[in-house]
């Protein structure tokens, strides 16, 4: 899990409410609503009941106050489905204001074509610009480096205090607009212009003014569309119907029919969740250019994962002594030990923490005489102690400081050290002068607990790529441990293209996480690319995402995010729709209970009267939308299964309680207007 | 109820599931253009049609290519038939000197019968000669019921490949499903139909001395050909107009159990070939499932319904016992005519052994609903198929986003293009079963054609237009459809149901096939198995049957309530 994950936010931020509730004023605008079909209709119904009620008042006023509270209710319906968009709004904004902050005012140095420098305001700035930043500056806008070497505070974006450092060529060249430079100097060249950087591009997708309806939720609107043209047929042929009996059925009535059916609870909250998705992603530091990919990445079928950082450590650890014959454990981890002290790599550290671990040894206070520090050419560490010269390093190199020749080597140790180099590990010898104590195991260590989210994301049907530029090997050894599905081992950039290309002809979809430009080319072929804050710029251009962390296993919830986001618009698509069958059981029998008395066997809920049925549905057709807003914002309680398991918990919580739970609300709703007497 | 009524009703489903797998089999390797044991004979006249026509067997259609061939073989089938009904007269096998047709009912039942409905407003014995009978309205029996089939492989195809541009050829799947499938199978039943006593004769009937000394023509003709195929392609129109109450029609108990066998068979047996072509057979046996839990909750509340007979009619001293036996006949009795009422509405058949419009509130409510919900139960020869299979595109996507991916059906992606197409079929059902009904209810020259009083004449418009728009054919009775209005109304209403319908399904076919089929995995919507079969239902009654329920709601359901209370109208 990330560390950097963040505090949840409250749900109702009074800050953010305030806003919203305004807001959602402003957006009953028709124009605006004309993008949500179902909302549209109801504020259309809702206008034509205020007119009746209008007409009431004038002609029959003891009608007036029923069709008054239907009107009433029909437009509490609107407001509370364009106060849940606007929530989501304000909530992402609050995240975006932050990101902006940083951006206004900002002005840059521009290097003229004669090299003198000019001051320009940055949304000045063109692709190609050169600009100088130097210490304490702020950078105008997304660009590469292409020269010097500077440190660079990126927290105003990233959350990350501890500085990076950027310069020119290589992997660490890009820069994001709005971060500080804190030493030297940079010349830096804009790649996106003002506006259309990732950030820029972010804070509109959070702020709803140019969100783009995804494809699924397109999709999902044409299902709601067309239930809400059925139930248009189903209640306008009611007056044709009832009509042959001779009842004449009030607009009123129809109109609370027709709203209560159409399905204004996903409806209502289809837009808010799809805001909360990607500002979802925005709280876990990841910043996707689009909601497509989103969505795409609850469909991802593979992953493919670098190993290094993201399955193992990337350091080699000790993790095992095996002493020759005639050496205990405990001295051998003792020689170890001593001989580990004068190296300071992780690798040395490691066998020391090995061996005061797992023997309980402590550092001996015996004076030493003299250390052997490690170095890149003898490939050794040791300490001299007397009698005792210590030595571990490179088992070729222990071999030759203990003047053993390969065919003299005892059988258990060149045993030991073939066994260490089959499973994947590096051997490491270790010598007390001509006399060979023992082999130390150092391998790549796999993290912990990954190798149980490995097996809950094959739960979910995914599939775990590793991939390593060790040798097959290796490759093979930590992926077993790792329990990954596949590997690829001593990937180039073109292996992994050519790998995603095929898993895509097979009609599965790949996500990867990459950072150096010659990642780009897959990047842009997955159909997830998540590149990371510290890659290139091409890297990030590629790329659909960005992990301002750059943390490689935040790809797992990457998916779980999207899986979430769209689990959440399946699960209240079925609520919205179970709904349907009380609410019949509501009006029907209300409408035509005056017309044939038998009718009243439809009544099974023992509604008090025919009005108060009518009323009672639209109050809870209205409330239920509110009461689901922070299911929505939330997203529905996700866990790694398999999509049986999820379809049966999902199925019986939404499905059957979507179809169970009206009945009881409209139940009650009818006893509190009744004993209220409202109509 | 009885338990020998449930006995046999039990037996008979036993019965359509021992044939379900060989036919569904055969039919596979039919439409899949291998060889099978009828090949030797078939083949040389199927090659000599394709040389005829100019048909190149092996160059396969695009949806688009498929479809337009599908609408111009409707349009000439139209064409021809009306042309037969019109100008009947002045041809021959016309012993009885019936004249020609009148225009409206001309239409009408052309419309009908090519568009599988065979829906008739007319009496098929006082009406129509043996050539009208043969050539024009048998000859659709076949060819309507080969178009159905034809479209649901299509679609079939759309789902079995990958990346493909092409869903079949219209001209192939026809002339397999004529030649290879409908015309031997009817070719075996109507010889038990004959042995069981149905006429096949050319001549024009008999007249009889009646006991009182008055003149009696009892009408004769080719019936058993004509009833083979009319089951088997679930065609439902009768020789009769009485259909298969008809003694001449429907003989004896056996004849009435091989009628209900063979007007299910075909159609539960292309669900299996479904399956068997997408390589799941799981899947076909899932959608089964479906439509038999379905079907036979239908059969038990008709049998329940009607056995249980009419409180009003028990009060006044009328023996309860048999239950509720107006407008059945005494040789099938309670169990055999709900199990054929149902099935009859269930499966767009429309032939009728008893009055649905005689049966009780319940027992008239479950075979309108059965149509309503879209005749996918399992519904007409294809028709039926590919209905389900809509249904089964709209649950995957209502819930299978529940498991947090873009909904699939058998490693399709299911998106906007399919819901959209989706949501067009839809809207066919309720647009021409309510917007024709609710006029109907109100025009003066509508309603003038309503044979009863109070609710249960709403119950005859509904059920009307719920037949014509299902393609079904049955009739609730009581209504005098045999007028201007209702022949051209009920004609449009059965064309929007069956081509309104079937174009956009094409469509789907044509966006499927073009899709990559990723492989399942554990992280796929599961669609076989049990949970899907309960999904499926949901969905079915939820979206295809709610919207019917304020219609239903003014017809049958008051009339159940009112019966209860001991009211009539």
């Amino acid at each position: 899990m990330s560390q950097h994950r963040p505090a949840k936010p409250k749900l109702f931020d009074p800050a953010i409410l305030g806003p919203a509730a305004k807001n959602a004023f402003v957006k009953l605008d028709p124009r605006q609503l004309l993008r949500n079909p179902v909302i549209f209709v109801t504020e259309v119904v809702a206008a034509m009941v205020t007119l009746l009620f209008v007409r009431d008042l004038i002609a029959d006023p003891a009608g007036a106050a029923f069709s008054g509270q239907i009107a009433a209710w029909l437009w509490f319906t609107v407001l509370f489905a364009t106060f849940a968009e606007a929530v989501a709004e304000g909530r992402g904004r609050a995240q975006a204001d932050s990101l902006k902050r940083t951006r206004s005012n900002l002005s840059a140095r521009r290097v003229g074509a004669n090299g003198a420098e000019e001051e320009v305001p940055a949304t000045m700035l063109k692709v190609g610009d050169v600009v100088v930043v130097e210490a304490g500056e702020l950078i105008p806008g997304d660009g590469e480096v292409v020269e010097g070497v500077a440190s660079v505070n990126e927290s105003a974006v990233t959350g990350e205090s501890a500085p990076v450092i950027r310069e020119a060529g290589g992997d660490r060249s890009a820069v994001t607009g709005g971060t500080q430079v804190l030493s030297d100097r940079l010349r830096i060249r804009i790649t996106t212009p003002p506006g259309a950087s990732f950030v820029d591009r972010m804070i509109a997708l959070i702020e709803g003014a140019e969100r783009q309806k995804t494809p699924n939720e397109i999709a999902l609107s044409i299902l709601l569309s067309g239930l809400t043209l059925v139930f248009l047929i189903v209640v306008a042929t009611v007056w044709g119907l009832a009509g042959y009996s001779g009842t004449l059925v009030s607009v009123t009535v129809l109109a609370a029919l027709l709203v209560t059916l159409i399905p204004t609870t996903i409806g209502g909250l289809l837009s808010a969740i799809g805001i909360a998705g990607m500002d979802r992603l925005v709280r876990f530091n990841v910043i996707a250019t689009s909601g497509r990919a989103v969505e795409a990445a609850g469909d991802v079928d593979t992953l493919l994962l670098d190993k290094t950082g993201t399955i193992t450590f990337g350091n080699r650890m000790a993790t095992d002594f095996i002493p020759a014959p005639g050496v205990t454990p405990r001295q051998l981890a003792e020689a170890a030990l001593l001989a580990s002290l004068s190296d300071e790599t992780p690798e040395g550290r490691s066998i020391a923490a090995l061996a005061t671990g797992e023997f309980g040894l402590s550092v001996p206070k015996t004076p030493v005489d003299a250390t052997v520090p490690f170095t890149a050419q003898t490939r050794l560490s040791g300490v001299d102690m007397g009698a005792h010269r210590l030595r571990k390093g490179a088992v070729d190199a222990i071999l030759k400081f203990a003047g053993v020749q390969q065919n003299q080597t005892p059988v258990e140790f060149s045993q030991a050290v073939d066994q260490i180099a089959r499973a994947g590990g590096t051997p490491l010898g270790v010598a007390d002068g001509n006399r060979l104590l023992g082999v130390i195991h150092l391998k790549d260590v796999v993290k912990p607990g990954i190798k149980e989210r490995f097996a809950a994301l094959r739960a979910m049907g995914i599939r775990t790529v590793m991939v390593t530029g060790d040798n097959p090997v290796t490759a093979a050894a930590i992926a077993s441990e790792a329990g990954v599905d596949d590997f690829l081992a001593q990937a180039t950039p073109e292996d992994k293209l050519a790998y995603i290309r095929k898993e895509q002809q097979g009609g599965r979809l790949i996500a990867m996480c990459g950072d150096g430009t010659n990642d780009a080319p897959a990047l842009a072929q997955a159909d997830v690319g998540v590149a990371m804050q510290t890659g290139t710029q091409a890297a990030r251009e590629a790329a659909n995402m960005v992990d301002l962390d750059s943390s490689p296993t935040k790809l797992i919830e990457i998916v779980e995010i999207g899986k979430q986001l769209l689990m959440t618009r399946g699960s209240l698509t079925t609520f919205s729709i179970a709904n349907d069958v009380a609410k019949y059981f509501a009006i029907i029998p209300a409408l035509f209970v005056a017309t044939y008395p038998a009718l009243g066997g439809l009544n099974i809920m023992g509604l008090a009267s025919p009005q108060s049925a009518i009323l009672s549905a639209v109050i809870f057709n209205a409330l239920i939308i509110i009461a689901l807003i922070p299911l929505a914002l939330k997203g529905v309680a996700y866990r790694p299964a398999g999509a049986a398991a999820l379809l049966r918990r999902n199925l019986f919580i939404y499905g059957l309680g979507g179809l169970l739970l009206p009945f009881a609300g409209i139940k009650v709703i009818d006893m509190a207007v009744s004993s209220l007497h409202l109509v | 109820m009885t338990l020998i009524g449930w006995l046999q009703i039990g037996l008979l489903f036993l019965a359509v599931l021992a044939v379900v797998k060989p036919l569904g089999l055969y039919m596979a390797s039919v439409f899949s253009g291998e060889r099978t044991w009828l090949s030797p004979i078939l083949a040389p006249v199927e090659r000599g049609l394709y040389a005829v026509a100019g048909v190149d067997p092996k160059k396969e259609q695009g949806w688009l290519g498929y479809t337009f061939a599908m609408l111009a073989f409707s349009v000439a089938g139209f064409i021809a038939l009306y042309a037969i009904l019109r100008l009947q007269a002045y041809l021959p096998l016309n012993p009885q000197g019936f004249g020609n047709v009148a225009p409206d009912l001309a239409f009408n039942t052309a419309v009908s019968f090519v568009t599988n409905t065979n829906w008739q407003n007319y009496g098929g014995e006082t009406t129509m000669s043996h050539f009208s009978q043969m050539a024009g309205l048998t000859v659709q029996n076949f060819l309507s019921a080969a178009t159905g089939m034809a479209l649901a492989m299509a679609l079939t195809r759309a789902f079995a490949r990958s990346q493909a541009a092409t869903i079949g050829n219209f001209w192939v799947d026809m002339t397999r499903a004529t030649l290879y499938v409908l015309l031997p199978l009817a070719f075996i039943v109507a010889l038990a139909f004959v042995a069981m006593g149905l006429p096949q004769t050319l001549s024009a009937g008999v007249t009889a001395q009646t006991l009182d000394g008055a003149q009696q023509v009892i009408a004769l003709g080719p019936v058993a050909s004509q009833e083979a195929i009319k089951q088997l392609g679930t065609n439902g129109g009768g020789f009769f107009n009485v259909n298969a109450a008809h003694p001449f029609e429907n003989p004896s108990a056996f004849s009435n159990y091989l009628n209900i066998f063979a007007m299910l068979s075909v159609s539960a047996a292309l669900v299996f070939t479904f399956g068997q072509m997408v390589g799941n057979r799981r899947q076909g046996w899932t959608l089964l499932a479906t439509m038999a839990t379905l079907l036979v909750a239908g059969v038990a509340v008709v049998y329940w319904a009607e056995a249980g007979g009419n409180p009003i009619l028990t009060a006044l001293g009328i023996d309860g016992a048999q239950g509720n036996m107006e407008g059945k006949e005494v040789r099938f009795g309670q169990a055999m005519t709900a199990l054929y009422a149902a099935v009859t509405t269930g499966l767009s058949d429309g032939g009728v052994n008893g009055m649905h419009g005689s049966f009780t509130g319940l027992g008239g409510l479950v075979p309108m609903f059965l149509i309503q919900l879209g005749e996918v139960l399992p519904g007409g020869v294809g028709s039926g198929l590919y209905g389900m299979l809509v249904f089964a595109l709209l649950s995957v996507f209502v819930a299978g986003l529940m498991v947090g991916r873009t909904p699939e059906f058998l490693g399709k992606k299911i998106e906007s293009r399919e819901m959209k197409y989706a949501m067009l079929a839809v809207l066919i059902l309720p647009l021409a079963i309510l917007g024709f009904t609710a006029i109907s209810a109100v025009l003066p020259v509508a309603v003038a054609s309503v044979g009863t009083a109070g609710p249960h004449g709403l119950s005859e418009i509904l059920y009307a237009f719920s037949s014509a728009a299902g393609n079904n054919g049955s009739a609730f009775g009581g209504l005098s459809g045999n007028t201007p209005w209702y022949n051209t109304t009920l004609g449009i209403a059965m064309l929007l149901g069956r081509f309104a319908y079937a174009v956009p399904v094409m469509a789907i076919a044509g966006s499927l096939a073009k899709k990559v089929r990723s492989p399942a995995s554990s992280g796929t919507f599961p669609t076989d198995g049990p949970l899907f079969v309960g999904l499926l239902i949901a969905i079915i009654l939820i979206l295809g049957g709610l919207q019917f329920f304020p219609a239903l709601a003014l017809g049958p359901i008051v009339e159940h309530f009112a019966m209860l209370a001991g009211q009539t109208y």
